[in-house]
């Protein structure tokens, strides 16, 4: 395994890149689903050469992700916190940082953060402190952001994640990214800018709100391992409940830091992308940087160390305004907090109120599982494949639609998974249907796969029924079934019958059979198929057949 | 007058401490002015305004007054930066008890459009030391 290469200044790590499988071409990212993302050739041995083909280039990406927690109030004030409410009415005095006006620390916050830097396998700071960090700005009314910069709540965890490595999407490889920390800190409000009249428009609801910043180590290398990285966190967030980690409502955002270096060489300037709106723009403007950067070099020029917005419309990244120079925060103890204290089950104390306790071995014991290890138990328990897990994990509420169906229904779990990705999540995603709005509920689909499982309709049949059962109009698959007459012939008699009546009559093609051309079968079979309207189990004709004309075949392998 | 008698007090406090020589008290660092560079910097981030010499002079005063602090030895000493470091940290419930005064919190402000705070189209930064009219030019 490659050895991982940290940020410090001055440091002398070397990057080691992974030795790929030479698969070049464009690999499908898993997430969201049917999206292509630029190949990270890092990954394949090669490292993007750019266009004169000389000294390859390593790119390094780093994320800081900062996910708004999921509580009732916001971290230091009890106004409260909720996504399109009337502007600034959901706004303290401390928000509007009124003179005489105190933080108090909301203990909920604090528990989210502990969740979530176990979660990251982090270490807890059993003391963190708080601080100040300055600038101004319209929608920051205090004039300065209360944050953890010295001593945050959670330091150097890591998280594993995976990403498929050929465009089949049939295998899968994890990765590491470490974590370097979790602070505490307050969101800022909201600017709208309104360039017609010249003004900014503030609303202060979001001014406050507790969030979670994330960062994360330069430890990879394209789009598609950040967007991997971030989908996994995202996971992980929704499944704590720590945070619902909406990036469409600005609960999870993401900056990312983009720089370029020939290996061996000391690290490149960096620029910090932001402005990205969902996962799949992520990928896009990291690889669109990594991109810019190496023209950019390669012919010459230089890399400023700046802040650049990604343009969803154009694709591409435009220096910020309003950013000019390099900000000196004049970090600074917040003088109204003392240090936050943890305890776990050893240091607890004895007689304090146990409100104002914070016990994080408590919290541990109550994680629930997280998205790894779910997905380990699906693959164990119904012997489905690792890609098949995440899938179904990708999607809200797929995990629980399988395991009802398989809980409801005869078909072996691993003939289930089929019917539940290939055909219910396509139509689900052809129609941008979530799971709780499938018209076809899992008792419905699992009566349907019983009839399928009995052999009472074949599987081309089954699939007419589903087409039916999407239109949502009430009918059993069983109701279905008889309407459109699919039901499989089961007299066998008659079935002999028909298949005797067809090989009467195609002389020539039985002749053809006889003298070897056993592909021409398949014309007999059709053509039962066709006598039986589609009713015939065409294993079972071409036993028949087969029998019949006295002659054997290869046995296709079933899957 | 109330910062000059607290100079003295200090000044009366180190003349003991220097009697102990071979402490291992720090010296004061060489007096230094303070440079345009850092002023202008200052003026930028902080939006402070020396507006004259006298301004810049409380400046040098005020640093050479805290500068004293470099007589004592804090070797191994770990700073404290809040006299609330032994005070429990309180822990709130997460429950909805303010909010809903917009009125009240907009009666203060000088425009309002709908109830957002009006303010002026992102910052506008300090122009550059040679393109304002400030004192500090001429240093």
């Amino acid at each position: 395994m490659a050895a991982m290469a940290a940020r410090a200044c001055g440091g002398a790590w070397r990057r080691g890149w992974q030795h790929g499988r030479g698969v070049p071409g464009p690999a499908l990212s898993p997430f969201p689903r049917g999206q292509r993302a630029v190949a990270c050739n890092a990954r394949v041995g090669a490292v993007p050469a750019g266009k004169s083909g000389l000294a390859p280039w390593v790119p390094v990406v780093g994320l800081e992700i900062h996910a708004q927690i999921s509580s009732n109030s916001k971290l230091f004030s009890g106004s409260q916190v909720q996504f399109a409410a009337p502007p600034n009415s959901l706004v303290s005095f401390f928000d509007a940082s009124l003179p005489g006006t105190l933080p108090v620390l909301n203990r909920r916050c604090v528990e989210a953060a502990v969740m979530t830097g176990l979660a990251l396998k982090c270490s807890i700071n059993k003391k963190s402190l708080f601080d100040r960090k300055h600038y101004f700005y319209a929608d920051l009314p205090a004039g300065y952001q209360i944050t953890q910069q010295r001593v945050p709540i959670a330091v150097s965890g890591s998280l594993s994640y995976s990403l498929c490595i050929d465009s089949k999407m049939s295998q899968m490889v994890t990765k590491t990214v470490r974590i370097k920390q979790i602070q505490l800190e307050q969101d800022s409000g909201k600017s709208l800018h309104d360039d017609t009249r010249s003004q900014t428009l503030v609303d202060l609801n979001r001014a406050g709100v507790g969030l979670m910043e994330v960062v994360m180590e330069p430890d990879m290398c394209c789009g598609e391992e950040a967007a991997a990285a971030v989908r996994e966190l995202q996971l992980i967030l929704q499944t704590l409940g720590s945070s619902q980690a909406v990036m469409a409502e600005g609960q999870l955002r993401v900056d990312a830091n983009v720089s370029v270096h020939h290996p061996g060489e000391p690290y490149g300037v960096r620029t910090e992308v932001k402005n990205i709106n969902s996962i799949r723009f992520l990928a896009k403007a990291v690889d669109y940087e990594i991109q810019r950067q190496i023209e950019e070099l390669e012919n010459g020029g230089t890399i400023l160390n700046e802040t650049r917005a990604f343009d969803s419309k154009l694709g591409c990244t435009v220096p910020m305004r309003d950013k000019e120079g390099k900000q000196d925060y004049r970090f600074m103890p917040e003088p109204n907090l003392p240090p936050l204290i943890l305890y776990d089950a050893k240091s607890l104390p004895a007689n304090m109120n146990h409100q104002q306790v914070i016990n994080i071995d408590w919290i541990h014991e109550r994680l629930p599982d997280l998205p790894s290890v779910k997905r380990e138990k699906l693959v164990e328990q119904y012997g489905i494949l690792p890609e098949h897990s995440f899938a179904l994990l990708n999607e809200d509420g797929l995990a629980e639609f399988y395991e009802n169906v398989v809980k409801q229904t005869r078909m072996k779990p691993k003939r289930v998974i089929g019917w539940v990705l290939n055909n219910l999540l396509s139509y689900l995603k052809q129609h941008s249907l979530t799971v709780k709005e499938s018209p076809v509920s899992s008792f419905l689909l699992a009566d349907l796969l019983n009839l399928l499982e009995k052999k009472e309709i074949s599987s081309t049949a089954a699939k007419q029924v589903l087409a039916e059962l999407w239109k949502g109009e009430g009918k059993t698959p069983l109701e279905i079934v008889k309407e459109q007459k699919l039901q499989l012939l089961q007299d066998q008699k008659e079935l002999e019958q028909i298949c005797q009546a067809v090989i009467d009559r195609q002389e020539n093609e039985v002749m053809a059979i006889k003298a070897g051309n056993l592909k021409v079968l398949n014309k007999l079979i059709g053509l039962v198929q066709r006598e039986t309207q589609g009713r015939s189990n065409p294993v079972l004709v071409k036993q028949l057949l087969e029998k019949k004309l006295e002659v054997a075949t290869r046995e296709k392998p079933h899957k | 007058m109330r910062a000059l008698a607290l100079a003295r007090w200090v000044r009366a406090w180190r003349v003991p401490a220097r009697g102990h020589s071979g402490h291992g008290a720090h010296r004061p660092p060489p007096q230094q002015k303070v440079s345009v560079e850092v002023l202008d910097h200052l003026e930028h981030l902080a939006l402070v305004d020396f507006r004259d010499s006298e301004g810049v002079e409380r400046l040098q005063k005020a640093i050479e007054f805290a500068d004293q602090l470099h007589e004592v030895n804090t070797d191994g000493v770990e700073p404290m930066d809040s006299v609330l470091e032994d005070r429990c940290l309180y822990l709130r419930e997460d429950d909805v008890t303010e909010g809903n005064c917009t009125k009240e919190l907009l009666q203060n402000a000088r425009e309002k459009v709908e109830e957002y705070f009006v303010a002026p189209p992102g910052n506008i930064p300090l122009p550059k030391l040679e393109e304002r009219d400030t004192f500090l030019q001429g240093s």
